[in-house]
């Protein structure tokens, strides 16, 4: 019997795992896919929201705000990279500069500090490649980037370190009340629990439905973007909105951790929760509207493009606590934007809930710090001289674009909450983000999971469960597979 | 022995990748009498692509003989070792200095610094990915450059898929349409967007011809479908201006999409070391002797300008080692004073080399480029500032196979005061 079961690793499951592993609790969470932040979590525009953009009063202004604030620490204590860039929502028109001055007033309304309206001089200089017809701006300085994908794997890895148990590939079917617990049924497994959330995303709905009589509906609306190549990084500071309601309905331009420029994201409702790929339509949209902000947008530098979907609810606000008809049941349900940026305050405030609620006692040994891999490239000269020394695979590159090493690869498969796929390497260590897309380390790659996970390559996949990289051994000449393989296996790795 | 790891302190001449340009290159620089020379390599082995090439057709003009791919590298390959020429394998260069400071990382070696009499970039290209391309639909699992295929399929034993389309028609393209079907794949078709292939003649023939594999003229890859792996793509036919027709749409059931879609220098190298590029090639802007404009750094190979045939490959790094050999024997020499400028004409994309010292107007200069569509019985047309200087006939010149003309002794000798030489295609 387990205290707690969360359903979902996205950001909110994963930071709300982290929370309860500060107690001690018998905790888990149950993942579908074959990674951690696989849904909404991995594909969004990893902004760090100020705030002001909230209906005063919602849950989604008080979590944002909260969260923004919890930020600092928390990617401090994990090792993951945070930018406080500040943001800026661009006004073309008067009409536009008095819809800045309301998005002010809302902003300090919801608490949002050090706000300030900006004019074109100011503009030019704060961002020389922005239109130069815009008339004024709305800065936000609390305005921040991260990478959410290497935040949940943190939050992930950090809990997991703390005790917490995270079970991937585990797809919940069905939950069912008992006496004082709550059943459920997963694809592989029965679980038992005292207290289960629902950390569901697009599926949330499905389990509070299943539990509670108030209903609700998720409607799932897809997000398209384009990448910009980093070189082009340094092109903006800031994360650029335009106001929303004129031609670009929320169509932004941020800079991310990474270097990469992100255009994005559109807003279409869709009845399908799992399909997540791109149009020529939107796709050319983006372009379009991006321009206005970015006039000498290089279209040559657009590397890839790809899809979220935001679990939006009619309500249009985060469901978050306990439901009163099914005790022991806890939703963060409808967590579309500023989900990310909240996400450590809904953790922290369902946290004081169920620890209340089970009567739980610290964890004495809980150690709120994680190592993050190594990042070679990011060493200086006499780093990367002692981490070769330390572990001779430091030396070997296996992602030329992003140059990321055999060391940094394999540390991401063995370390807790590991990668068990080419693109949750890729999430993990940048292997397969660059210029080439993975056309150069691919096989690297497939070759070190499959060494590390002892599978053929034949069955790694690209993304879990249907999605194998190759169909199979080359009919002519099977034998030369395995024989390379053994000679190329490195004689003995340290692990660290 | 396969893993070189000789080192050399302070080489005079330093070559960056192992490929059949790097290799020529060594090869030349010691022949000139250069004995302090040393070659990088990242691969475990050296040879560069032609390792995965294994088919034949390599060296007919440099051996008069049809070999694999293996085996032309190897004759390179053996000769380097006969002449004792320091390599390293498993080595990769991450940084290039203007001063010619050359940062590299090895397992075994750990993070070396070289100070290089001269540098010959040697590091090949890279193919071009789906994201560039901008092809919407999924991201599903089956998706890979052909040359990703080809690593597959050649040296680690997989195939990659088992009913197959591919989109572009380079040489790469081709070869892998063939490659696959020995493997006991179906090949589907292959798309092309324009409305010739990109290819060699000879590799359309031998590789789809032959086997009965369609290529599809004036269409291109519009829509990708699939969850986990890649189940279908749609194809739709382009207009003149490469445009998809609304309603021309076919979709075709595959697990794989192989993406032949041209080769980028890869030029990040010496971007860093102030190496200026040009936009039509994306290689380095060189002179006659393949000197970059940073004095002391060279390139040949695939890394200056795309090529289809590894023997013009081998001839351009020779004459990159001698210069190579020679800047470091005299040292301090800058670069040349005086310069005649190479323009690409109508019909003509890509002229190397960008300039010619006009010191060195003498014995042969050969000129290459690419025909920027197919011309049928027309004339290359070389002027010197607006005066015709030269002009030869060709039965068909296509964007798929290089061209190239040579300005030999008198004629040479006329050009040095002139200012511009422009080269350009007359249709007949
Ligand atoms: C296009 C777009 C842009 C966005 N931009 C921003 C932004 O800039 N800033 C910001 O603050 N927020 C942003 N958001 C919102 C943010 O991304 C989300 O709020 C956040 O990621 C939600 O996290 P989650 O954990 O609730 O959901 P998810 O990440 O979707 O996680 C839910 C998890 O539950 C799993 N699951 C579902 N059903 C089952 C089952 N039956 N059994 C087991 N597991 C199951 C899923 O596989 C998934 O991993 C954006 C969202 C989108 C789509
Ligand atoms: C995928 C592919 C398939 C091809 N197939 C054919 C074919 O079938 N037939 C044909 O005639 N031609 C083919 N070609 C063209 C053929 O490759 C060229 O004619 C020739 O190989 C180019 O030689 P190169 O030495 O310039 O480049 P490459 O052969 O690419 O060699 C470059 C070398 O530099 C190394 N290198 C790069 N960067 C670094 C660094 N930072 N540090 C250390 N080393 C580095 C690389 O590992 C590589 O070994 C193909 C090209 C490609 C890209």
């Amino acid at each position: 019997m387990y205290d707690v079961v969360i359903i979902g690793a996205g950001v909110i499951g994963c930071a709300l795992a982290r929370e309860l592993s500060r107690w001690r609790l018998k905790l888990a969470v149950c993942e579908k896919n074959s990674d951690v932040a696989d849904g909404a979590s991995k594909a969004n525009s990893a902004i760090v929201h100020s705030g002001h953009s909230n209906a005063p009063g919602s849950n989604m202004a008080r979590f944002n705000l909260a969260g923004n604030l919890l930020y600092e620490q928390l990617c401090q204590e994990l090792g993951v990279p945070l930018q406080r860039n500040g943001s800026l929502n661009i006004a073309f028109t008067d009409e536009e500069v008095g819809k800045l001055q309301q998005l002010m007033r809302d902003g300090e309304a919801n608490g949002v500090s050090g706000m300030r309206i900006v004019g074109p001089d100011e503009l030019r200089v704060m961002e020389p490649q922005l239109n130069a017809e815009v008339k004024a701006a709305l800065f936000a300085p609390s305005s921040a980037i991260t990478s959410p994908y290497e935040l949940a794997v943190a939050m992930a890895e950090n809990a997991a370190h703390n005790g917490a148990e995270l079970i991937l590939n585990c797809k919940v079917l069905k939950v069912e009340k008992r006496e004082d617990s709550w059943t459920l049924f997963c694809s592989d497994r029965k679980l038992e629990t005292q207290v289960l959330v629902n950390a569901a995303g697009l599926y949330a709905d499905v389990f509070n439905n299943q539990v509670s009589a108030k209903k609700i509906k998720i409607l799932p609306r897809k997000g398209q973007y384009w990448i910009v190549d980093k070189s082009y990084a340094g092109s903006f500071k800031h994360t650029i909105f335009q106001v929303p309601g004129s031609m670009g309905k929320g169509i932004l331009l941020t800079p991310t951790v990474d270097g990469t420029i992100l255009l994005g994201p559109t807003a279409e409702d869709q009845e399908d929760r799992e399909d997540t790929s791109t149009s020529r339509e939107s796709l050319e949209h983006i372009k379009t509207v991006a321009k206005r902000s970015w006039p000498a947008l290089p279209e040559h530098a657009l590397i890839g493009s790809f899809a979220g979907i935001r679990a939006h609810t009619k309500e249009n606000d985060f469901i978050i606590g306990e439901r009163q008809d099914a005790p022991g049941f806890f939703n963060a349900a409808g967590i579309e934007s500023p989900g990310l940026s909240a996400a450590p305050a809904i953790a922290e405030e369902l946290c004081k809930q169920i620890v209340s609620k089970l009567g739980a006692v610290k964890n004495n040994s809980f150690n709120p710090r994680r190592n993050p891999i190594p990042a070679f490239r990011h060493m200086s000269f006499a780093e990367k001289t002692a981490a070769i020394q330390r572990n001779p695979l430091f030396g070997r590159i296996v992602c030329r674009c992003e140059q990321i090493t055999e060391a940094e690869i394999r540390a991401s498969i063995r370390r807790p909450v590991g990668a068990l796929t080419v693109d949750a390497v890729k999430r993990r260590t940048r292997a397969g983000m660059g210029r080439c897309q993975g056309g150069f380390c691919l096989p690297r790659v497939v070759d070190i999971l499959s060494q590390e996970l002892g599978l053929s390559p034949a069955r790694i996949t690209k993304d879990g469960s249907l999605s194998e990289i190759l169909a199979g051994d080359r009919p002519d000449q099977p034998a030369m597979s395995s024989q390379c393989k053994t000679a190329r296996r490195p004689a003995k790795t340290p692990r660290f | 022995m396969q893993n070189g790891s000789q080192t050399c302190e302070n080489p005079e001449v330093l070559i960056i990748g192992g490929g059949p340009a790097g290799l020529a290159a060594a090869i030349a620089a010691y022949d000139r009498g250069c004995r302090k020379i040393l070659l990088l390599e990242r691969e475990p082995r050296l040879g560069g692509i032609l390792q995965q090439c294994i088919h034949t057709g390599f060296g007919l003009q440099i051996f008069k003989d049809e070999l694999s791919g293996p085996e032309y590298a190897q004759r390179y390959i053996d000769q380097l070792e006969q002449r004792g020429i320091a390599y390293q394998c498993d080595t990769m260069v991450l940084e290039i200095s203007e001063q010619r400071l050359v940062t590299s990382v090895n397992p075994r070696l750990g993070l070396q610094r070289f100070q290089a009499g001269s540098v010959i970039l040697a590091m090949g290209c890279r193919e071009r990915s789906r994201g560039a391309l901008g092809i919407p639909g999924t991201r599903s699992a089956g998706i890979y450059s052909a040359g990703t295929a080809q690593r597959f399929v050649n040296l680690e034993g997989y195939v990659p898929g088992k009913k197959i389309v591919i989109l572009g028609s380079g040489d790469i393209g081709l070869i892998m349409a063939r490659r696959m079907v020995f493997s006991g794949a179906e090949v589907l078709a292959v798309v092309e967007i324009m409305p010739f292939s990109s290819g060699l003649k000879r590799n359309v023939v031998q590789c789809l011809d032959d086997f009965g594999i369609p290529l599809l003229l004036s269409h291109t890859v519009t829509e990708i479908k699939g969850r986990g792996r890649l189940s279908a793509v749609v194809v739709s036919q382009v207009d003149e201006r490469r445009r998809p027709i609304p309603g021309t749409e076919k979709e075709f059931d595959c697990d794989t999409l192989l993406l032949s879609v041209g080769l980028i220098p890869e030029n990040e190298l010496s971007r860093g070391a102030g190496v200026k590029l040009s936009v039509t090639t994306s290689g380095p802007l060189v002179d006659e002797r393949m000197q970059t404009n940073v004095p002391g750094i060279f390139a040949c190979g695939n890394v200056l300008h795309v090529h289809d045939l590894v023997d013009h490959v081998s001839e351009e790094a020779a004459l990159a080692g001698e210069a190579a050999a020679d800047y470091c024997r005299q040292p301090g020499l800058g670069l040349p004073e005086e310069f005649l400028l190479l323009e690409d004409g109508y019909g003509v994309r890509g002229t190397v080399p960008q300039r010619v010292a006009k010191q060195s107007l003498q014995g042969v200069l050969r000129l290459t480029f690419r025909p920027s569509q197919v011309f049928m019985n027309a004339a290359i047309l070389l002027e010197a500032d607006g005066v015709a200087l030269q002009e030869s006939r060709r039965r068909i010149l296509t964007p798929g196979e290089m061209a190239s003309i040579s300005i030999r002794g008198k004629q040479l000798a006329t050009l040095r005061d002139k200012k511009k030489l422009t080269i350009k295609i007359i249709e007949s």
